[in-house]
């Protein structure tokens, strides 16, 4: 999965930005229903979408989009629907694992990338304008997020050294303070394991083994008494702008607010970010209708100009690579967004890669020990 | 707790021999029961829309639920050929089984791609056996690779009618055919489901041969057989079956299969493996305790029901957890609420209303506000730590850690739960006359004697009721705890939670979930046999 490379060639390119031109080359949607329930996280990022998705295409269209603010139990909920038989979701935002999971569970449905998705705008089919990004056939990613560490920049006690590296965070002789991580295995024992000198290519092939998971759960156990667990993405930029926390992780559009809107003293430490994907499913198990009516939704919102919309909202790159060179200004505060996307060739120098495989296979397994050893 | 309303028996008008009657003639004991029958009919008429309301929306979807923790059709309705070939297998040799459980797979695999089941199934094996659901994955998308003419290709070529629908027309209707040719009959079952799937209805598989893999499991099958049963095949009076049988008999131990088990070993080595194996034999059973055995941190393993590692153990400890801060928060609660009661229950009409509503303006505040509040107050650069600086009562490092741990959990919940221990102790205090209080006194006993020895005895009732409330519903709390328990203050719930939402393992959540429910009718039944359960009052 080297995604990187392609994305952030383009969008060091001089951006250009677009005003999101109505649709009018939008075709007719046969057959369709005309209401829709979209599912997303809420937040900033519900409303980047509104802004750059939903509004267009209900004055294209007519439509009624009904949002739903459930994503984070969407696997859940939509298991539920589908034992009842009443799947009451038409298009619905998760992140890739969770899509992978989904597609595995046959709760959403399979979608053709070349046939039921728009090409770039010079003919590209879209399976190659995305890419390695299409990491499940049920999956249409959106944008590119990734998790990375926020720090402080005014603490005392650090005596004007500033973190340069992901091991700052081990290291709490340099930089003592409560670290925030993520109260779930995965990230945290790959960070653990690269600051205890596992190189990068190997580490699940470590973590595949007993004496690996220890490893780092004995990495972890150095800086267990100074670290705030969060489970939700919006914690660690309040517990940074408290002062809770000197130095912790959560996704960067989370570290992008609270650093350009809200002004607080916080930086990003760019080393060893995690990327990870977000993107749309559409249910299995729904009408004719209302699939129709998905998958025309789906055509607009993922097309070239649509993504690249979405970025003037919120500071997550787009997922098309032909989307990356029309990334242009935030629109409220009029800066370039594109020093601030997770693949700028400056904050993605080293970067490291999420195995979905690896995880979907070991999740449950590590999890149990992850939380045992918490508990502990 | 409930008044139950059963009819007065009613007494008979006569005790003679002679059956009484009544004014229509009908025996006085029938025509009663009738009457009665009619009252208690009428009296279920008027509950049965509470009735169905409860069984309907609490009572079926909660068996629903609980009944998930041991059910486990999902191995043997996505892989049937494969269980059944498996039943002549023993997991503890330490042998992988033999090509007709690799040939029974492909098929089963075959049909469950289409259909788009082989990854559910992975995902439910995963929970036992880490690294499977992958190998479902990759397998799903291979099966169609498979080379599985060489069975056929045999066949045929040492008698070519096999090669028509005619022939599998005869097999079909041989005698008890599905229990001569068991993994025949199942895989062309699967291959008729298949070619549903695949080409609609328009089909007609009778005219038809079904693919491959139903020959490699007919060749599967025939050597399985003794050779005298094939010549009675041969021999037998059905003629059709006669001409089918008699150039294959004599061939049958050299006829090819297509090798599934290399095949697989190619797709993914986790084929190849016994310990997946040895999973699917132990979770091909549609009724299963592993869910209950993870529950208490043990697993099966070849030596029986053991202890899992140290370093995976975690639910007794959270259950012994969650029960033990339950009770500290229900301790708290009844410290923290009984002043208060007693101060509603004895203060004047409009000041005790003043303080009523206090007691209850947290219940109309939202429950995350509430728990967010606690956040702001109790963390390190909150409300109460900056005080303690400011007044010099502890210095900048020594800031108290007060949330994120088991103390958070305490104070929040306690605070939280504190009206459901208030109210019924004001109610029963409310009951209680003064006059007994000067009785005591009046009687030369001191204001802690007669508290101790009359007040406070009138008020047991009261504390029952509120602590039965505040235990119940902090042994399930969820919430609370994941948002201000750090590690050391989460419950046994939030890994419910977790279960249900997350790792969508829902089958032990189930189990975690009905432990739980034991837990909380074994407490109640201690109670009731310490305490006696007449002896609480709600009001």
């Amino acid at each position: 999965m080297k995604f990187t490379t392609g994305l952030s060639g383009a969008l060091a390119l001089s951006a250009v930005a677009l005003v999101a031109t109505a649709a009018e080359e939008l075709p007719a949607c046969e057959n369709c229903a005309d209401e829709m329930t979209i599912v997303s996280w809420g937040g900033a990022y519900s409303n980047s979408q509104l802004q750059a998705y939903h509004k267009p295409y209900s004055e294209a269209t007519g439509v009624d989009i009904v949002n739903d603010e459930s994503s984070a139990e969407a696997v859940a909920k939509l298991r539920a629907m589908n034992e009842a038989n009443n799947v009451t979701w038409d298009v619905v935002d998760v992140v890739a694992a969770d899509a992978m999971r989904l597609c595995d569970e046959g709760l959403a449905m399979e979608i053709d990338a070349d046939e039921q998705l728009e090409p770039a705008p010079d003919g590209t089919p879209a399976s190659e304008d995305f890419g390695e990004l299409m990491v499940s056939d049920c999956f249409v990613p959106q944008i590119v997020y990734s998790t990375t560490f926020g720090y402080r920049t005014d603490v005392e006690a650090w005596g004007g050294k500033t973190p340069e590296d992901i091991c700052a965070v081990f290291d709490t002789a340099t930089f003592p303070g409560k670290r925030a991580l993520e109260k779930r295995p995965i990230n945290n024992v790959e960070w653990a394991l690269l600051c205890d000198g596992v190189a990068k290519e190997d580490v699940y092939d470590v973590l595949g083994t007993d004496e690996g998971v220890t490893q780092a759960l004995a990495k972890l156990d150095t800086i267990k008494d100074d670290v705030i667990w969060w489970s939700a993405g919006a914690e660690t930029p309040q517990l940074l702008a408290d002062g809770e926390a000197v130095i912790g992780s959560t996704y960067n559009g989370r570290l992008f607010s609270v650093i350009e809107e809200q002004k607080q003293p916080v930086a990003m430490l760019w080393d060893a970010q995690v990327f990870d994907l977000d993107g749309w499913i559409i249910p299995e198990g729904l009408s004719e209708e209302r699939r129709n009516r998905a998958l025309h939704y789906l055509r607009f919102a993922t097309d070239t100009q649509r993504l690249a919309d979405q970025s003037q909202y919120i500071s997550y790159g787009p997922a098309r690579a032909s989307s990356a060179p029309l990334v242009g200004k935030h629109a409220e505060l009029g800066i370039d967004m594109a020093p601030h996307m997770p693949t700028d060739p400056a904050n993605a120098s080293n970067t490291f890669l999420y195995n979905y495989e690896w995880w979907a296979d070991n999740r449950d397994d590590l999890d149990a020990k992850f939380q045992s050893w918490l508990s502990q | 707790m409930s008044a139950s309303t059963t009819p007065v028996s009613p007494n008979t008008v006569s005790r003679s021999d002679s059956t009484p009657l009544t004014q229509d003639g009908q025996p006085l004991k029938r025509s009663l029961a009738k009457a009665l029958r009619r009252e208690k009919l009428r009296a279920l008429m008027l509950i049965s829309p509470l009735l169905i309301f409860i069984i309907v929306s609490f009572v079926l979807p909660i068996g629903d639920m609980l009944f998930r923790s041991v059910e486990n059709n999902i191995v043997r309705d996505t892989l049937p050929g494969t269980v059944r070939a498996l039943s002549d297998w023993d997991p503890t040799v330490d042998e992988l089984p033999d090509e007709s459980v690799y040939a029974a797979l492909a098929d089963d695999l075959m049909l469950a791609q289409e259909v788009k089941i082989h990854t559910r199934l992975g995902s439910r094996l995963n929970y036992d056996q880490p690294g499977i659901s992958s190998v479902f994955r990759k397998s799903g998308r291979a099966i169609k690779r498979l080379d599985n003419e060489a069975a056929m290709a045999a066949l045929v070529a040492l008698e070519p009618a096999w090669n028509t629908p005619q022939a599998w027309a005869t097999l079909r209707d041989m005698k008890a055919w599905p229990a001569q040719f068991p993994a025949t009959a199942q895989s062309y079952r699967n291959w008729m489901a298949w070619l549903k799937s695949e080409e609609g209805d328009d089909v007609d598989p009778t005219q038809l041969v079904p693919h491959g893999f139903t020959y490699a499991a007919l060749v599967h099958d025939l050597q399985k057989m003794p050779a005298a049963k094939i010549e009675s095949f041969v021999t037998s009076t059905n003629t059709d079956a006669a001409a089918l049988f008699t150039n294959l008999a004599g061939n049958i131990a050299d006829l090819p299969n297509d090798d599934f088990k290399a095949q697989f070993a190619k797709i993914d080595k986790g084929w190849v493996q016994a310990d997946n194996w040895q999973a699917i034999k132990r979770l091909s059973p549609s009724i299963t305790d592993s869910y209950f055995l993870a529950s208490i941190d043990t697993e099966r393993t070849a030596e029986g029901i053991t202890q899992k590692p140290e370093n995976e153990r975690i639910y007794l400890r959270l259950f012994v957890r969650t029960i033990f801060l339950s009770m500290v928060i229900t301790c708290s609660c009844i410290l923290l609420g009984y002043p208060v009661a007693y101060l509603l229950a004895n203060l004047s009409v409009r000041a005790s209303n003043m303080v009523l509503i206090l007691v209850l303006l947290p219940f109309w505040t939202s429950l995350l506000v509430r728990t967010s509040a606690w956040k702001v107050l109790l963390q390190q650069q909150g409300v109460i730590n900056d005080l303690l600086v400011w007044a010099r009562v502890i210095d900048e490092a020594g800031r108290l850690v007060m949330i994120n741990n088991m103390t958070g959990t305490i104070i929040a919940m306690t605070h939280i739960l504190l009206p459901f221990m208030i109210l019924p102790l004001y109610s029963v205090m409310k009951t209680i006359a003064p006059s007994y209080m000067r009785a005591a006194k009046s009687m030369g006993a001191s204001d802690s004697l007669a508290f101790w020895r009359v007040y406070f005895p009138n008020t047991v009732p009261g504390i029952g009721a509120g602590s039965i409330l505040v235990f119940i519903l902090s042994i399930g709390y969820y919430i609370t705890p994941e948002l201000v328990g750090g590690t050391s203050g989460v419950f046994i719930s939030n890994r419910i939670a977790y279960h249900i939402s997350s790792s969508l393992n829902w089958g032990l959540a189930a189990a975690l979930g009905s432990i739980l429910l034991l837990l909380v009718l074994a407490l109640y039944w201690t109670y009731d046999r310490i305490v006696g359960i007449d002896n609480v009052k709600l009001g």
